[in-house]
């Protein structure tokens, strides 16, 4: 016993030199602490692209503002899309999937460790190339500076004609490269699960989370490739004369939105999904009710995954389809309302009859129902392609997806924070610092995007670095701004409660939220081989079996 | 009054305001603003959208209230409660017929919803021009309109001038959306959704105004440095007003022997290169055409009004009037400058 006692005691790890702890982090093929550095950089590109969007609201606070020029504004928004969508939003899930699948389904470690160590340094390599295009601004090494072409990127705008320097380039490379990583990683989370389940855990005893991310790595499969493919075809482009996107040879503009969309929009379900997996988790132990509907929830975010990639063009309503083409890419985006409105009443109906625990994660989940559903009915006006010429490219269209992304995926992956961090890391977060989180975001973040919906109405346009007085936008703008303050202030709450709570938490024990799932049957955090013994399971919540054998659950599945 | 029932009224409440927001002006609005709220159409097209909005919204609210409010009743009946036993509520695992139910009603809604949309957009869509409507080209510039009216000889930029349309006598305004440069996209929110202008392509869309007036749009598509001051205007005249705006505009340009000397500066610099005036050496199609500069509101597709003092700085140097624009400060002498300016405000 007595070695195993050093390998599991925390001090002997904490105790190492510095150096000895960056060469861990850089060699390291364990799941669990690539997880936490996938997580960690998340939130890093996270404050970052925040910080961006903090600087362009504060130049939309105003009419007429002076704060940064449109050169700079331009780069400002590229940059804060591309950063939330592929350094935060895709790191962040394959963040959550490496550390919670293996624990979920009673394995020790991921299909393939080193592939995974592989996919993580190729997202964060991407991502510092990405933002290495800040220096060769001019003056530094020639023209270039940020990306400026939007994280649509959309064609003929990044060609040689109208894009000079390297920065679309940088785009090209940083993405192309950082999502190599994410295929890699999603390829790791099929294999772990189709091969990796321990004794008795069926496909269908499988917790939630593992199912829906699983639906979502086919997803990544299945979208990203495209987008890579088309980053090649630009690359040739721009570098050896060929004229797949230049109009003016001949080439087409409006392939490059197909190729776009065809990864944008199930990308969009490959971020929320993930989000849904957290909620999957968390809704049920806070209200003490097993999820309702199992398997229609496995159905819902299948018949999702599958109806997500016959939709992407509802982004190109306006590029002149025809009327049959419009309808048809209308019928089937007002489809996948059918399976996301009863994944929603499924969660309720699992709050309902239950006993709710206002717990961090479970008020981060509330706040994610009301505005995932505002969320989902913007979403179903959109689809309304008459509507949709209206609203689409206004801040209507702005408000939309960050209820998705914000309102629904962000306030998830906070739940997930608050909820598994003491998993992690052996402490709890503290709680009044995690509600003057939740409040202060709660109320910023409506404060930001609420507003923005009217000023969509009124007829702004997006991606504008400034605005006339007089077309009825002023209060909107400017409530839209103040609210980034309450959302700041909200993430620094966040960062200084991680911080803190790495060291002063409360212990938090194997099982603080008196879970059922398997990562809380061992300690926390979890030793490097997870389980002393690999675990056996009889039903979908195996430590409600344990806690209640007068009761389990495998007798009604 | 119970707690819950307060609650869905204040929501109801909120609707109901937040419906005549959207709602009543239409019918108060007899001419077009700044305010370019959608839901104040003045055109035929644009009022065939706001009819499905309308019909959108409204099933939207309905599951609003309904999906809302069974989401705050949930959350405040079933509370844990202080005092409790701390024994485990009743574990129930699904209702085939309550799930039944939530995937039919929802495949009924999406089914309404979908006819009400497929219909508007054929009518809209689908329309056939009469054989006296006016056809307009619009060519997307980075960043500004050319506008042209193959019929009637006339070419000019960033303000549209087109007749009203009556119900004695209906007369739409067809138009042919192309692009010279990068992907924009056309948005005059009181008369029609938007349509994009892409390079190689053609689109087309259609405005029936009912309302003379000036109607104010964006460009809608992200098109580089200068998309947010890519504005449009669409002047809406009576009809015998249109013909006199139209007749205007296909005199050659005034020449004004005052105005010589700058006439003589703007002819031997590059400016001819860019810019065209009609029926003289300038065939330039790089930029605006300045036949009948003077007749129109702004300068720099809507970036500041068309004053003499405005056009002597923005000739001075348009880039600290819009940065990054396709014009380059000329280096003109003051002189050149007076003469230039000068010469261009006779071109009414």
């Amino acid at each position: 016993m007595a070695t195993q006692d050093i390998a599991l005691s925390p001090t002997a790890e904490t105790s190492l030199p510095f150096t000895a702890r960056l060469h861990e982090l850089v060699v390291t093929v364990d799941h669990k602490k690539l997880g936490l550095m996938y997580i960690g950089s998340a939130l890093l590109f996270f404050v970052v692209a925040g910080s961006l969007a903090s600087i362009i609201r504060m130049q939309l606070i105003l009419p007429n503002n002076n704060l940064v020029g449109p050169g700079t504004f331009n780069r400002l928004f590229t940059m804060h899309g591309t950063s939330m969508v592929f350094l935060f939003g895709m790191p962040m899930i394959a963040g959550l999937m490496n550390y919670l699948v293996p624990l979920m389904i009673g394995a020790r470690d991921m299909a393939f460790p080193r592939l995974n160590a592989f996919g993580f340094w190729m997202f964060f390599f991407g991502g510092v190339l990405l933002y290495s295009s800040y220096l060769t601004a001019p003056g530094l090494a020639g023209a270039g500076s940020a990306p400026d072409v939007g994280w649509f990127a959309y064609a003929p705008l990044t060609g040689r004609a109208f894009s000079r320097g390297s920065s679309t380039d940088y785009w090209i490379l940083g993405l192309f490269v950082s999502s190599v990583g994410s295929i890699v990683s999603a390829i790791n989370v099929i294999a772990t699960v189709i091969s990796l389940r321990c004794k008795g855990m069926t496909l269908m005893r499988m917790p939630l989370f593992v199912w829906l991310v699983f639906v979502t790595s086919g997803m990544i499969i299945l979208a990203l490739p495209p987008l890579s493919a088309a980053q090649i075809m630009l690359l040739l482009d721009r570098f050896l004369g060929s004229r797949f996107f230049d109009t003016q040879a001949g080439g087409s503009a409006v392939l490059w939105q197909h190729f776009f969309w065809i990864f944008g929009h199930p990308e969009v379900y490959i971020l929320m999904i993930p989000g849904w997996a957290a909620a999957s988790e968390i809704i049920p132990v806070f209200s003490r009710k097993p999820i309702f509907g199992y398997p229609v929830m496995v159905a819902a975010t299948v018949t999702i995954g599958f109806i997500s990639v016959s939709v992407w063009a509802h982004h190109m309503f306006a590029v002149g389809m025809t009327a049959m083409g419009n309808s048809f890419f209308a019928i089937s985006t007002m489809l996948v309302g059918i399976p996301t409105g009863i994944k929603i009443f499924n969660w309720l109906a699992t709050m309902y009859g239950g006993k709710i625990r206002f717990e961090l994660p479970m008020l981060f989940c509330i706040a994610f129902l009301f505005q995932f559903l505002i969320a989902g009915l913007t979403g179903i006006m959109l689809s309304v392609a008459p509507f949709n010429w209206q609203l689409t490219d206004s801040y209507f269209v702005v408000a939309h997806f960050h209820y998705v992304l914000i309102g629904g995926l962000a306030f998830t992956i906070f739940a997930a924070i608050y909820y598994w961090y003491p998993k992690a890391m052996g402490r709890m977060l503290n709680k009044k610092l995690g509600l003057w989180h939740f409040w202060l975001f709660l109320i910023g973040f409506n404060l930001t995007f609420g507003p923005q919906h009217i000023a969509g109405i009124l007829g702004m346009p997006r991606r504008i670095y400034t605005y006339d007085s007089g077309r009825g936008w002023e209060i909107y703008n400017m409530i839209s701004s103040i609210g980034v303050i309450f959302q700041a202030a909200g993430v620094l709450c966040l960062v200084a409660n991680v911080l803190w709570s790495l060291r002063r938490g409360a212990p938090a024990g194997d099982d603080p939220w008196d879970a059922w799932t398997l990562e809380w049957s061992t300690t926390s955090p979890p030793p490097d081989y997870n389980f002393e013994t690999l675990p056996e399971v009889r039903s979908r919540r195996p430590l409600w079996d344990l806690k209640h054998p007068e009761d389990p659950d495998w007798k009604y599945e | 009054m119970k707690k819950s029932t307060r609650r869905a009224l204040g929501a109801a409440s909120f609707l109901f305001l937040a419906a005549t927001f959207l709602v009543s002006p239409a019918f108060a609005a007899e001419v077009p603003t700044n305010v370019t709220n959608i839901f104040r159409p003045l055109s035929i097209p644009a009022q065939a959208i706001r009819e499905v909005s309308l019909l959108v919204l409204a099933i939207c609210a309905g599951i609003f209230l309904v999906v809302g409010g069974l989401l705050a009743y949930t959350v405040i009946r079933f509370r844990q409660r202080p005092g409790d036993d701390g024994r485990e509520p009743p574990q129930i695992y699904g209702s085939n017929q309550l799930e039944f139910a939530w995937t039919v009603i929802p495949i009924v809604t999406v089914f309404v919803l979908f006819l009400a949309t497929a219909r508007t957009i054929y009518d809209v869509q689908g329309a056939i021009p009469p054989a006296d409507a006016l056809n307009v080209t619009v060519v997307g510039h980075q960043w500004w309109w050319e506008i042209r009216y193959p019929e009637l000889g006339i070419v000019t930029a960033n303000e549209m001038h087109v007749p009203v349309s009556e119900s004695s006598k209906r007369r739409p305004t067809f138009l042919k959306l192309e692009s010279a440069d990068v992907a924009h996209s056309f948005w005059v929110p009181q008369l029609a959704g938007k349509t994009d202008l892409i390079p190689n392509r053609e689109n087309r869309m259609w405005i029936e105004p009912l309302q003379p007036g000036t109607y104010v749009g964006n460009c809608a598509e992200y098109c580089g440095m200068q998309h947010a001051r890519m504005l449009l205007r669409v002047v809406v005249h009576p009809a015998e007003d249109f013909e006199k705006w139209a007749a205007a505009q296909r005199q050659p340009p005034v020449d004004d022997p005052q105005a010589r000397a700058g006439r003589d500066v703007f002819f031997t610099t590059s400016c001819i290169n860019c810019h065209t005036i009609k029926g003289t050496n300038a065939m330039g199609t790089f930029g605006p055409d300045l036949t009948h500069l003077m007749s129109r509101e702004t300068l720099g597709a809507g970036t500041v009004p068309n004053t003499a003092e405005k056009l002597r700085a923005w000739v001075r140097d348009p880039q600290t009037i819009k940065e990054g624009c396709n014009m380059p400060d000329m280096q003109l002498t003051d002189t050149e400058l007076n003469q230039i300016v000068a010469y261009l405000l006779t071109l009414k």
